[in-house]
């Protein structure tokens, strides 16, 4: 077990450390000036040669990307042409905006993507698991054949779309909600989640659907097999043949699944942050995405990467937990 | 009896194209399914002539048709809909809506299929290279595509927009960067299994004896054995590429204005859902249904092409109806 933990984090390293050499690569070497992007439009020739100097874009490629790995690591010394600025350890850069440490920006927006992300994970996984039960349960019946196609209908409807539905419903027709505004939740959490609950919606609506569409046919999977029919034969009573083994083989690829899609669940996330207007993750990198300010953008791409590698090697010690016939090895 | 037995003979007889249309054509929801997306292609194939029979073009301002005192409602009822604007004009600018939609499904549908092609040449090159190359290919290609399958995807392609130069034609931008991104390294790695295989199976291993090349072998032998794989995996893709562009244009960062586009069109909406409800209910639909068809013909196709993955899952009437047959017998 600690042998392939620490062979899978090997293994994650790795992974990152070629995402940050692609990542690097495309945003600071193929095309365009940064130290121009960095001076900003109003520069003259000489002041963009000395924030090209400031930001080491003299050197030679391997060089900066060393001293970027470095900055990672330990730490970064900016010259700001008076004096000296230290960018502290996990150093991302600085924003080419306003100076700040990328760092710094990426973990102010992390409460608002975190809270959504949490409150909208507990809520799709009920949500999904519940429903894809049922209709492996109700085999046949009415139920089932609703519950197929509305789930199918939501894995084909885009965040937005059921964002602006919930809006219209609860904002504009039936006046329950106000239009969300995010609290912090340290602030009140009572607001919090009232303002939440929209973009939770939103968010868990379209990835239950999928979870309901999984859980179903992995569900239908367990209980055909030859242990559940050897419990049947015993006399086991039907509710702890479902919600105590079949439910616990079935859940395993639904784990998996969810980790595995951590990726475009923050690609959904930073759809839903926009349209509601949190404070998050995806809002300052669409942001600043529209500004051109680069060292924010590969900032939020690198912490996201990481964030999906990390979610990988989770699911997989997780679903061995909840499959016994799996080993790690 | 014999009269079944006849037909499933018969059935075996025609051509694998042939008897997956069949199967397609037999299942009431793929049809319907296929009707409207016809009606889809349609509508955008013949966006200028409808234009012209409207009377209208996608860009021109009608500032007396909206409330300007009112920060631009559209006059009229359900937003503003006339014998000259048929589906009412846009809040704020007072463009025609119904032109804007229809050459908005141009823009959904050339760049989701544009990227489908990329995403099969290039995951499909990928997986038989990494299968039938040498190890150094093999362990090269593995990489990337975990770094592909890692990468938070939406966030990149948003990223990958603040660096490529201005002058750079968008849709053209839009079908590369979902193309190359989006679900590449999964459609690869099934690619990659899938040769494997058919690698160890006995006719293959003739060819190769004969004295066939990898590339004809690749061409001639394992090609048209990864075909309904790859179908069913790009069938799933393209409704996925369809609500990616759709989100790239909501956060403003797909086809740039004013060329319309539905995710556009959504993204303005929010600010107008309370005034003008209409103006959210169309693109929101259109969206919605056009994806709804094609995971609907995917789900069909994936059914079609794997007719055992079928009888197993299969519920309901036909479900019934197979297992009678089988007592009968």
């Amino acid at each position: 077990m600690t042998g392939y933990l620490l062979r899978r984090i090997a293994g994650g390293l790795a992974v990152l450390l070629v995402l940050s050499v692609i990542i690097y690569a495309v945003f600071y070497v193929a095309p365009g000036d940064p130290a121009r992007l960095a001076c900003g439009p109003r520069c003259n020739p000489e002041q963009i040669r000395q924030v090209r100097e400031q930001l080491g874009l003299n050197q030679p490629v391997y060089t900066q990307y060393w001293h970027f790995l470095q900055g990672i690591v330990a730490g970064h010394d900016y010259s700001t042409g008076t004096g000296t600025m230290h960018c502290q350890a996990p150093c991302l850069g600085l924003s080419y905006q306003n100076d700040q440490p990328v760092t710094g920006l990426i973990i102010q927006r992390l409460p608002a993507t975190a809270s959504l992300a949490v409150g909208a994970m507990v809520l799709w996984l009920l949500l999904g698991v519940g429903t894809g039960v049922l209709s492996a349960l109700r085999r046949g019946g009415i139920t089932e054949r609703v519950l197929t196609w509305l789930t199918l209908a939501g894995t084909a409807t885009p965040v937005f779309i059921t964002g602006l539905g919930l809006l219209m419903l609860f904002c504009a027709y039936l006046q329950w909600l106000p239009f969300p505004s995010y609290v912090p939740l340290t602030d009140d959490p009572e607001q919090w989640a009232w303002n939440m609950l929209l973009p939770w919606l939103a968010l868990a609506l379209l990835e239950a659907a999928k979870y309901a569409r999984l859980t179903r046919s992995s569900m239908l999977e367990t209980l055909a097999e030859d242990h559940i029919r050897t419990f049947r034969a015993y006399g086991l009573a039907e509710r702890s043949i479902v919600g105590g083994h079949a439910l616990r083989g079935a859940l395993a690829p639904v784990i998996a699944l969810s980790a595995a899609d951590f990726g475009s669940i923050f690609g959904n996330a930073m759809l839903t942050e926009t349209m509601f207007g949190l404070p998050g993750l995806g809002q300052l990198m669409v942001t600043s995405t529209k500004t051109i300010d680069l060292p924010v953008v590969v900032g939020v791409v690198l912490v996201t990467g990481t964030a999906v590698v990390v979610a990988n090697i989770l699911a997989d010690v997780l679903y061995a937990v909840a499959d016994r016939r799996v080993a790690l090895r | 009896m014999t009269q079944e037995i006849q037909q499933e003979i018969q059935e075996n007889d025609i051509s694998g194209a042939r008897q997956v249309l069949r199967r397609l054509r037999a299942r009431k929801s793929a049809l319907a399914a296929a009707i409207v997306l016809g009606l889809l292609v349609l509508f955008a194939l013949a966006a200028p002539l409808l234009a012209a029979w409207e009377g209208q073009d996608p860009t021109t301002y009608h500032d007396g048709l909206v409330n300007s005192a009112a920060g631009g409602v559209p006059l009229g009822s359900f937003g503003g809909v006339s014998a000259e604007h048929w589906l009412g004009v846009e809040p704020g600018t007072g463009r025609d809506v119904f032109v804007r939609l229809c050459y908005g499904a141009r823009v959904s549908l050339v760049v989701a299929l544009g990227a489908t092609v990329v995403q099969v040449v290039v995951g499909v090159a990928l997986g038989i290279t990494a299968a039938l190359g040498n190890r150094l290919a093999d362990s090269v290609i593995g990489h990337l595509t975990d770094v592909l399958v890692a990468l938070p995807f939406l966030a990149f392609a948003v990223a990958l927009t603040a660096v490529v130069p201005a002058d750079f034609p968008r849709p053209v931008l839009l079908v590369l960067v979902i193309g190359l991104l989006n679900g590449v390294g999964g459609l690869a790695r099934l690619v990659r299994a899938q040769t494997l295989s058919l690698k160890k199976l006995d006719y293959v291993s003739a060819a190769r004896l004969a004295g066939g090349s990898s590339w004809r072998i690749a061409r001639r032998e394992l090609l048209p054995a990864l075909a309904a794989p790859v179908i069913t995996y790009a069938a799933v893709l393209l409704p996925s590429n369809i609500v990616m562009e759709a989100g790239m244009s909501f956060l403003g960062v797909g086809v740039k204005p004013p060329t319309p586009s539905w995710g556009q069109m959504l993204s303005t909406a929010t600010t107008w859902f309370r005034a003008d409800p209409m103006y959210v209910v169309l693109p929101a639909l259109l969206l919605f249904v056009t994806t709804l068809v094609f995971t609907v013909l995917g789900d069909a196709l994936r059914t079609a092409l794997d007719p055992r993955e079928a009888s197993r899952l299969r519920v309901g009437r036909a479900g019934r109806a197979g297992r009678r047959k089988e007592s009968a017998i």
